[in-house]
C-alpha cells in the first residue's frame, strides 16, 4: 500500500521524525487559506503515486498569496503521467544546505533489513547506485537485534555526510527504523533528507509503502487504502477482496493461486490469445468468492470469453463448481466459460458442472486445451 | 528415500481444532501421515476425530514424540506459534498460513536461525511438503502424486506445485519429495536448501524447479546448480508475460526496473544447464525426456 507524500509525513511524524509543517487540501481556496496560515514562503506539492512530479510542474514555491493561488490552481487537476492531481500539500519552505538520501527495506536475499544512506541525495538513488555505488553506505540489520545507536553512528560516519549532520542523522535513522519495523512498512525512504543551514536534519520528502498483511494491527489504515489508485475493474475486485490486475486483452482469467494465475495468463498469450486480466481467487476461496470473481470479469466489456483454471488445494473443486453455478444463477454471464478443474474434490466439481454444461459452459481436461478453446471463443 | 519427511515422521498440528486445520489434518492422516497430535491451550484434553489435543507443543511432543509441526494458525498468531514450535525442539515447522506480515517473517526467521539451529521453517504461505506414499503435510491433494521417484520437486508457487506433480503422474513418473517453499518475502526454506538435500538423496535422480517473477531466488538457485549439482534439473518460471511494476498476488511476484523478470531467470537457469520450459506442461515434458534419458 503506497502512501502519498503527506500521508508518509504524517506517518513519520508519529515516530518523532522532523517534517515540515503543512496541510493537505483539495481546493484552491483551501490551499490559499492554508498557505496564509502557514506563512510564506510555502511549497505547493502535487500528491500523486508517481515519481517525477517536479519536472511535470507539480512542485512550486510561492512567496505570497497570489502565487499560492496561481500554483494551486495550476497543479490541481494537472495530469502527471496519467495521474490526475486531486490533493495538494502546502508546506513551509525549508532552507537547504545539503541533500542526503536514507531508506530502509527488506533485503530478500540476505533475509535481513537493509538500510541505505548517501551523501548524494535529491536525485534518483538508482542513478547513484549505477554511477557511484560507493556513495551509498549500506547496513544490514538483524531484525532480532534491531538498529543500535552504536551501529547507526558507525553507518552515518561511513556515509561521510557533513559532520554537522551526524547527530541529527543518527537520531532520524533510529526513528525511521522504528517507523519501518513497528509501523509495518515494506519501504521507508527519505529523499531528500536535508541539512539546514541552522544545523538541523529534516525529512523533506516521504516515500512509504505499508505491508497490507499487517493491517489487522493498525487502526486507521483504511484512510490510506481509500487513496490507492485503481482502475474501475481493480477497485471492484479489491472491494470483493480479490487479487486482480487489469490487462488489455479479451480472455478473462480466473485462477486459484498467484503462480497458477500468472501461468494461465502466460499460456493464453502462448496459444495466440490476449488475457484481459490476472485474477487470483486465492486459497480458501468458496462459492461466494467465485461468484464475486465472475461478476468482476463480467463487468469488463472487453471480455469475450472466460477461462477458469482451478487446481484444488485449499480451494476445493466442488466449492468452485458450486460457486460457478451460484454466480450463473445470480448474474447473466455474457461470455462463454471454459473451465479446467483438477485436484482436491475435482471429480465432484466436474460432476456438478456436467449437470449445467451448455454452449456457454464447457469443461476441458488440460490447461492447454482449455486455453486454446477460450482463445478460439474470444475471436 | 525422501527429503525432510518420510513414513516415520510424526506430525502435530497447531490449529488442528480450526476448520482448515481439521480438514487438512484429517486428510493428511487419511493419506497415511502419522498425525499424532493437535495443539490448542483452550481445548487441551479433547480430541479431533481421535487425535489428542494438548495445551502446548512441548506437551504434545513429550506425549507423542512428534518432530514436525504443521501450522494452520491465523496470520496474527503465526509468529508466536513458530517460536513455540522451535522452542519445543520441532525439527521442521511447516507454515501453511497466508497473509503473515513481512516484519514477523523476517523476525522469526532470524530468531529461529540463530537460537534454534536445529529447526527448519518451511513457508509461510506454502502448500507444505509431500513425500508421496509416505507422508503428506499440508494442503496438497495426495492423489495427484505418484510415489517412488526418481524426481524431486521444489516450487515457489502453490498451485503450480500441484500442476507439476500432476504432469509427472500423467507420464507415470514418481516423485521422492515435493517441497512447496511458498512465495512470501522471507521463505524459511530456500530453493538452495532443497536442491542441496535432493543432490544428497540417493533416490532422487533429477529435480524440477518451479519459480516465478520477482526477487532473485531463482538466480541464486541457478548459481548453486551450476557450481554444486550433478543431477539434471528442469524448470518453469511463471509470469513470462506479466507487465512490469504490477504486483501479481504473491508478495514475491512483482517485476521492478527490469530486475526479477522471467526472462532473466530463465536465462540464468539455462546458463546453468537447466532445461527450461515455457509452460508447466513443457517443463513436465522436459523432465520426462530427462528421466527417459537416464534410462529410468
Amino acid at each position: 500500500m503506497d502512501l502519498l507524500e503527506y500521508q508518509g509525513k504524517q506517518f513519520f511524524a508519529q515516530y518523532g521524525i522532523p517534517v515540515s509543517q503543512g496541510e493537505a487540501v483539495t481546493t484552491v481556496d483551501d490551499a490559499v487559506a492554508a498557505a496564509d496560515r502557514i506563512g510564506y514562503p510555502v511549497v505547493v506539492k502535487a500528491q500523486v503515486h508517481v515519481g517525477g512530479r517536479g519536472k511535470a510542474g507539480g512542485v512550486k514555491l510561492a512567496s505570497n498569496t497570489e502565487e499560492a493561488r496561481e500554483h494551486a490552481s495550476n497543479i490541481l487537476g494537472l495530469d502527471i503521467k496519467g495521474h490526475v492531481v486531486k490533493t495538494i500539500w502546502i508546506e513551509a519552505a525549508s532552507d537547504i544546505a545539503e541533500e542526503y538520501y536514507a531508506s530502509f527495506t527488506l533485503d530478500r536475499a540476505a533475509k535481513k533489513h537493509l538500510g541505505m544512506l548517501s551523501a548524494e541525495g535529491g536525485v534518483e538513488i538508482e542513478a547513484v547506485a549505477e554511477s557511484n555505488p560507493d556513495a551509498i553506505a549500506k547496513i544490514w540489520i538483524d531484525p532480532v537485534d534491531g538498529l543500535t545507536e552504536e551501529a547507526a553512528r558507525a553507518w552515518v560516519a561511513e556515509a561521510k555526510l557533513n559532520p554537522a549532520a551526524n547527530d541529527g542523522a543518527v537520531d532520524i535513522l533510529l526513528k525511521l527504523y522504528r517507523a519501518y519495523t513497528e509501523g509495518d512498512a515494506d519501504l521507508c525512504e527519505i529523499n531528500p533528507l536535508i541539512l539546514k543551514p541552522t544545523g538541523e536534519v529534516h525529512a523533506l520528502d516521504a516515500k512509504v509503502t505499508l505491508d497490507g498483511n499487517a493491517q489487522f494491527r493498525h487502526e486507521g489504515w483504511d484512510v490510506y487504502d481509500a487513496t490507492q489508485i485503481r482502475d474501475e475493474r481493480e477497485q471492484a475486485a479489491h472491494d470483493k477482496g480479490l487479487q486482480y490486475v487489469g490487462l488489455d486483452g479479451s480472455v478473462g482469467v480466473i485462477a486459484n493461486g498467484a503462480g497458477l494465475a500468472m501461468s494461465t495468463v502466460d499460456i493464453v498469450n502462448q496459444v495466440g490469445g490476449s488475457p484481459a486480466n490476472f485474477l487470483d481467487i486465492g486459497g480458501g476461496a468458496n462459492a461466494e468468492v467465485m461468484a464475486g470473481a465472475l461478476e468482476v470479469i463480467n463487468n469488463d466489456p472487453n471480455v469475450k470469453s472466460i477461462f477458469i483454471n482451478i487446481f484444488g488445494g485449499i480451494t476445493k473443486g466442488d466449492e468452485v463448481a458450486n460457486g460457478i453455478v451460484t454466480a450463473l444463477g445470480r448474474v447473466t454471464i455474457d461470455a462463454p466459460i471454459v473451465i479446467r478443474i483438477d485436484g482436491t474434490n475435482a471429480e465432484q466439481g466436474r460432476a456438478i458442472l456436467a449437470e449445467h454444461a451448455s454452449d456457454k459452459l464447457q469443461s476441458k481436461p488440460t490447461m492447454i486445451e482449455a486455453a486454446k478453446t477460450a482463445v478460439e471463443l474470444a475471436k | 528415500m525422501a527429503i525432510f519427511v518420510n513414513e516415520n515422521t510424526k506430525v502435530l498440528y497447531q490449529g488442528l481444532t480450526g476448520s482448515q486445520g481439521k480438514f487438512y489434518g484429517l486428510r493428511n492422516r487419511d493419506y497415511g501421515t502419522q498425525v499424532v497430535a493437535g495443539v490448542n491451550p483452550k481445548k487441551a484434553g479433547t480430541d479431533v476425530d481421535g487425535i489428542p489435543v494438548y495445551a502446548s507443543v512441548a506437551e504434545a511432543k513429550e506425549a507423542t514424540g512428534a518432530t514436525v509441526s504443521c501450522v494452520f494458525i491465523p496470520a496474527p498468531g503465526v509468529q508466536s506459534a513458530v517460536l513455540e514450535a522451535a522452542e519445543a525442539g520441532m525439527e521442521l515447522v511447516v507454515v501453511i498460513t497466508e497473509g503473515v506480515p513481512a516484519q514477523d517473517e523476517a523476525y522469526f526467521f532470524n530468531k529461529v536461525r540463530r537460537d534454534f539451529p536445529g529447526t527448519r521453517i518451511l513457508g509461510p504461505n506454502c502448500p507444505g511438503i509431500i513425500s508421496p506414499g509416505k507422508a503428506n503435510i499440508g494442503i496438497t491433494a495426495g492423489e495427484i502424486a505418484k510415489p517412488g521417484g526418481p524426481v524431486g520437486i521444489v516450487s515457489r508457487s502453490g498451485t503450480l506445485t500441484y500442476q507439476a506433480l500432476y504432469e509427472l503422474k500423467l507420464q507415470d513418473i514418481g516423485v521422492t519429495t515435493c517441497v512447496g517453499i511458498g512465495g512470501d518475502p522471507v521463505p524459511g526454506t530456500s530453493f538452495i536448501d532443497c536442491l542441496d538435500a535432493f543432490e544428497a538423496d540417493p533416490e532422487t535422480k533429477a529435480v524440477m524447479l518451479i519459480g516465478e517473477i520477482g526477487g532473485s531466488a531463482e538466480e541464486e538457485a541457478a548459481a548453486f546448480i551450476k557450481e554444486k549439482m550433478t543431477k539434471p534439473v528442469s524448470a518453469y518460471i511463471a509470469g513470462v508475460t506479466a507487465p512490469p511494476g504490477k504486483k501479481m498476488g504473491h508478495a514475491g511476484a512483482i517485476v521492478s526496473g527490469g530486475k526479477g523478470t522471467a526472462a532473466a531467470k530463465m536465462e540464468a537457469l539455462r546458463d546453468a544447464g537447466v532445461k527450461v520450459g515455457n509452460n508447466p506442461t513443457e517443463a513436465g515434458e522436459l523432465m520426462v525426456e530427462i528421466v527417459r534419458g537416464l534410462g529410468l
